[in-house]
């Protein structure tokens, strides 16, 4: 490895036509005949189709051949086409980092098309940008780490346990630690759920079931975790069990499925002042217990401490839904009592729930729209009723409602220890407080810390069917590293100059992986392993102290100086 | 392609069959994601490309599930791989047959605004880059033939069977548009500045058949106000599907953001009946919306668009619910957001594979509640929009969930032939 350092680079440059979509506009042996004259170029050539089965037989023969120690292709672009030839330089024995790519084809031939004599001259630049930087490249290992079959799912409700049982039964070992006495989170204290009106506690107490008779999976009641160091493939979890003891464990991976809480909306339409008004979940209880006693009209209020102008802006998702199935349900028990929804928008969605509304609606449920300008109000009657006042859209007048209870429904919310939870895993939180995925659109479960991941409410308000989907796509995404045993890791990583670092702690605050800390001399230390090369320490770090590997400034420098003719001083 | 990306990663051996030419469905076509406002196909390529480069996965596309037998475990698949007319290993997808194809057809993948060629790729990130000679419009003059250096063109080509010996199957077969001209009322079809909202994506796309501009068809001109109306054909008892198709809301947002972006002097109106917020980060978006870009929302679904036919303008009459009056609205462009609907063909599909369907069409799960990936016939997964109506990052983790599932079906499996 050293040996390739020490010795004058000898570069091979293989120019793609691209079919005519780089030689319709750029003379291509043109470009092969001025790489023949760049410095430290060896071997030029020009090929139809460099990424077809003959273009890479001529990489490979001609770095044997030519004893080529770095290659450039000049193409179209690395997004597709960067892993074939590093894999072919690597077939030929040479370390796939000691490649580089003259992108002319997507940042040439295609935006100059009209222009084909300055497409030319740019694709030249391009391959002498490349060759300055070529001569540069190191080569680089992509170290193997081993990954422990096993996760550590910090939660029992539904989302925990259904990913617990999906990777038990894969034969991965998995621990479950729930802050609670008894296994269940929120869905245990639900009675029926919507749309099909199943019982919640005995879909819940089956899963509950084989949980607790599984082999491969340990739960740890009463407990919570204390500290989690390491990273993927090698997490060790302290977790203070329900004696008060230590426990140490050893994962691969861990899920977080800590659900949410149910906000309590103390001082709100005479909550916690009139003993009549109750939350949304207070009313499934009494369902439940069947402790609703029977009365003339049951009001429900949406959105209360929910889509605010500031503060919990969220819609809660699950509220429109879950007082349509209590409105049903009461409607059942009491055809007659008048049940009132006052809601904002109907969160009806998906393939049942509007069909779902159109049944309360059929039962007798009465829907009145209430804008954010002039919400509810609520006042004391004397016979210890209370009288709900709406604007009445639709109709544009004031209506008075006279009811026995008044019901508000109220949005999940997050616990207030996730902040803990957050900073132990170094996974962040959402500007709504729950925990924040690596892509909202296509990693909706990961986090960006590999071998972290995130289901159920904890993510974000959702139902029990979602969450299950949830808990068995985090299954998925958990099982890949822990699968595969071993993971190459990333080789383009971040090095610190120590000598140089200040310890100001900019690039551990930066870092989207968490992969910086500072070590016991006060200066910042990159873990290689959760590295993904990314490079925005690098760019902030104001004393210069971080190099990026394959990347480094001196190789950059040289290409930029190249695209203005002059050399590296 | 999630699910099999999951899979395949963790060692499975995965067959891709995808109807049409290349793989990458719907997202593709979109031109961004909210909220991110991430270029869609940007996001999506490095997925597909993936896929392609993937050892685990077999890519067999233009090719059609005709028949399945067996259980769990071991299911014996019959694929129909229809001819492209160009042979695979040989097209290397450099475009010179297309560049010298003399015929030029509505391409679809644009919605029909922009043109292909007989021989095609749907879209130039096609995976695999392998082009398609379309033969109902195709002329075999065998210029394609004469120009193709790699000699791929290949006008015998057959339709092959293939038959697989897997141990679990997944559906992701997605979602179809309902037709909006049968909404008569909103002269979709009639009106040429009536589009649809992925036609008006494709619109709205830098890449798309228009540059990214917008404009109507009848004039060219810059639209000055453009309004967008929710559910047709969609939460409605009569024409259309009674459900709510859960993406228009955000995505009528997102691309009226864009307009603003791209035309700060065109007005936007959403007519929507009940504003769809409930997902991550929804509800912040429509504020942005509001507040930032000034997007007007009106709580009422029109009655009907006229035209006056000289100039193209239209104008929309409406019952603003909230303030409880009928009003009119002029309007240069109308996007209308269709109903996202199971697919017709589903129900053979279902038939293939034994599944069942719910009263709508879409793909039953075992357990709505408690078994959502599951279905009645063990070993076969469902996932995405074919499951029920849900928006990308939904279908990502449910894809998820099905390889789950489906690894779980696999390992007991082999544990059970031990």
């Amino acid at each position: 490895m050293e040996s390739v350092e020490e010795e004058i680079p000898r570069i091979g440059v293989f120019v793609c036509h691209c079919g005519i979509n780089i030689g319709g506009v750029v003379d291509v042996p043109g470009v092969v005949e001025y790489a023949k004259s760049l410095p430290n170029v060896v071997y030029a050539e020009d090929n139809l189709y460099t990424c077809s089965s003959d273009g890479i037989s001529r990489i490979k023969e001609s770095i044997a051949k030519y004893n080529l120690t770095r290659v450039i292709v000049a193409s179209c672009t690395p997004r597709t086409h960067e892993p074939l030839f590093r894999a072919a330089c690597e077939e030929a024995g040479l370390n796939r980092y000691l490649f580089e790519m003259a992108n002319i084809r997507d940042q040439c031939s295609w935006p100059h098309m009209h222009e084909p004599e300055k497409a030319t001259e740019k694709a030249k630049d391009l391959v002498k940008m490349a060759v300055a930087k070529a001569s540069l490249l190191k080569p680089l290992d992509e170290p193997e780490i081993d990954v422990a079959a096993s996760t550590l799912v910090i939660g029992g409700g539904i989302s925990g346990m259904t990913a617990a049982l999906c990777l038990a039964n894969q034969g991965f070992k998995v621990y479950i630690v729930e802050k609670e006495p008894e296994l269940g989170g929120t869905v245990k204290k639900l009675n029926k759920l919507y749309p099909t009106l199943v019982n919640a506690n005995e879909g819940l107490s089956k899963i509950v079931e084989a949980v607790k008779a599984h082999r491969n999976i340990e739960v740890l009641t009463s407990s919570v975790a204390k500290q989690v160091m390491g990273f993927i493939g090698n997490f060790e979890a302290v977790v203070q069990i329900g004696n008060g003891q230590n426990e140490n464990l050893a994962v691969g991976t861990i899920i977080v499925a800590t659900g949410a809480n149910v906000f309590q909306p103390v001082g709100m339409y005479g909550f916690g002042e009139y003993h009549n008004v109750v939350t949304q979940l207070q009313l499934e209880t009494l369902i439940k217990d069947s402790k609703l006693e029977k009365t003339e009209r049951v009001v429900m209020i949406q959105c209360v401490g929910s889509r605010e102008e500031e503060g919990r802006t969220y819609c809660s998702r699950v509220c429109c839904m879950t007082a349509l199935k209590n409105a049903i349900l009461i409607k059942e028990s009491h055809p007659e009592t008048d049940v009132c929804i006052l809601y904002r928008d109907l969160q009806t969605y998906g393939g049942h729930y509007e069909d779902y509304r159109r049944m309360a609606q059929d039962m007798g449920v009465k829907f009145i729209k209430y804008i954010l300008e002039k919400p509810p109000t609520v006042a004391p009657l004397q016979d210890r009723s209370l009288c709900v006042s709406v604007y009445h859209a639709l109709l544009g007048e004031q209506i008075d409602l006279k009811t026995d209870l008044l019901v508000l429904s109220t949005p999940l919310i997050q616990h207030e220890d996730a902040k803990d939870l957050s900073r132990m895993l170094k996974v962040p939180l959402g500007p709504d407080g729950f925990f924040f995925e690596a892509h909202v659109k296509l990693r909706p479960v990961d986090f960006a810390t590999d071998g972290i991941y995130v289901c159920g409410t904890a993510h974000s308000p959702k139902d029990t069917a979602e969450s299950i989907s949830q808990a068995f796509g985090v299954a998925s995404r958990a099982a890949i590293p822990m699968a595969t045993k071993r993971l190459r890791t990333e080789a383009i990583t971040a090095i610190v100059n120590e000598k140089l670092c200040s310890g100001c702690g900019t690039c551990v605050k930066i870092c989207p992986y968490s992969a910086i800390v500072k070590n016991e001399k006060g200066v910042a230390k990159v873990t290689d392993v959760l590295c993904k090369g990314c490079g925005t320490c690098g760019a902030s770090c104001p004393e210069k102290a971080i190099i990026m590997r394959h990347f480094a400034d001196e190789q950059i420098i040289a290409q930029a100086l190249a695209a203005i003719g002059r050399e590296l001083a | 392609m999630q699910a099999s990306l999951d899979l395949a990663a963790r060692g499975f051996k995965v067959y891709l069959v995808e109807k049409s030419p290349s793989i990458g469905g719907r997202m593709v076509q979109l031109d961004k994601t909210f909220p991110t406002m991430d270029c869609s196909i940007c996001i999506v390529a490095p997925k597909m490309i993936d896929c392609l480069r993937s050892p685990n996965i077999r890519l067999l596309t233009y090719s059609e599930v005709q028949e399945v037998s067996g259980t769990a475990g071991n299911f014996t698949v019959k694929i129909l791989k229809k001819p492209r007319f160009v042979d695979e290993e040989r097209c290397t997808g450099c475009g010179v047959c297309a560049q010298h194809c003399p015929v030029e057809v509505p391409n679809e993948f644009d919605m029909n605004l922009g043109v292909r060629k007989a021989i095609y790729i749907p879209l130039p990130q096609a995976v695999p880059l392998k082009y398609t000679i379309d033969m109902e419009n195709c002329l075999q003059c065998g210029l394609c033939q004469r120009v193709c250096g790699a000699e791929a063109i290949d006008f015998d080509q057959q339709p092959e069977t293939i038959s697989l010996n897997v141990g679990a199957v997944i559906v992701a077969t997605g979602f179809e548009l309902f037709d909006p001209a049968t909404r008569t009322e909103y002269g979709y079809g009639r009106f040429r500045n009536v589009l649809i909202s992925l036609e008006f994506e494709r619109m709205l796309s830098a890449s798309g058949p228009i540059g990214g501009h917008i404009m109507r068809f009848s004039d060219g001109r810059i639209p000055r106000r453009i309004a967008f109306i929710q559910c047709v054909g969609s939460r409605s008892l009569k024409g259309g599907v009674s459900f709510c198709s859960s993406a228009c809301c955000m995505y009528a947002t997102k691309e009226s953001i864009l307009i603003r972006e791209h035309e700060p002097e065109c007005e936007v109106y959403i007519f929507y009946n009940d504003l769809k917020v409930f997902g991550k980060g929804f509800q912040d978006f429509v504020a942005r919306a509001e507040d930032e870009w000034g997007v007007k929302y009106v709580r009422s679904l029109p009655g009907e668009v006229i035209e006056d036919h000289k100039t193209g303008d239209l104008t929309l009459w409406y019952e603003d619910t909230t303030e409880n009056v009928t009003e009119s609205l002029g309007a240069d462009l109308v996007v209308l957001c269709p109903a996202l609907i199971p697919r017709a063909s589903n129900k053979e599909l279902a038939g293939i594979l034994g599944l069942e369907l719910d009263e709508y069409g879409f793909f039953k799960s075992k357990d709505p509640q408690f078994a959502p990936v599951d279905t009645n016939v063990s070993g076969v997964l469902i996932c995405g929009y074919c499951q029920g109506p849900k928006d990308i990052p939904e279908s990502v983790a449910q894809a998820s969930a099905a390889a789950a599932r489906a690894a779980e079906t696999l390992m007991m499996a082999s544990e059970g032939a031990h």
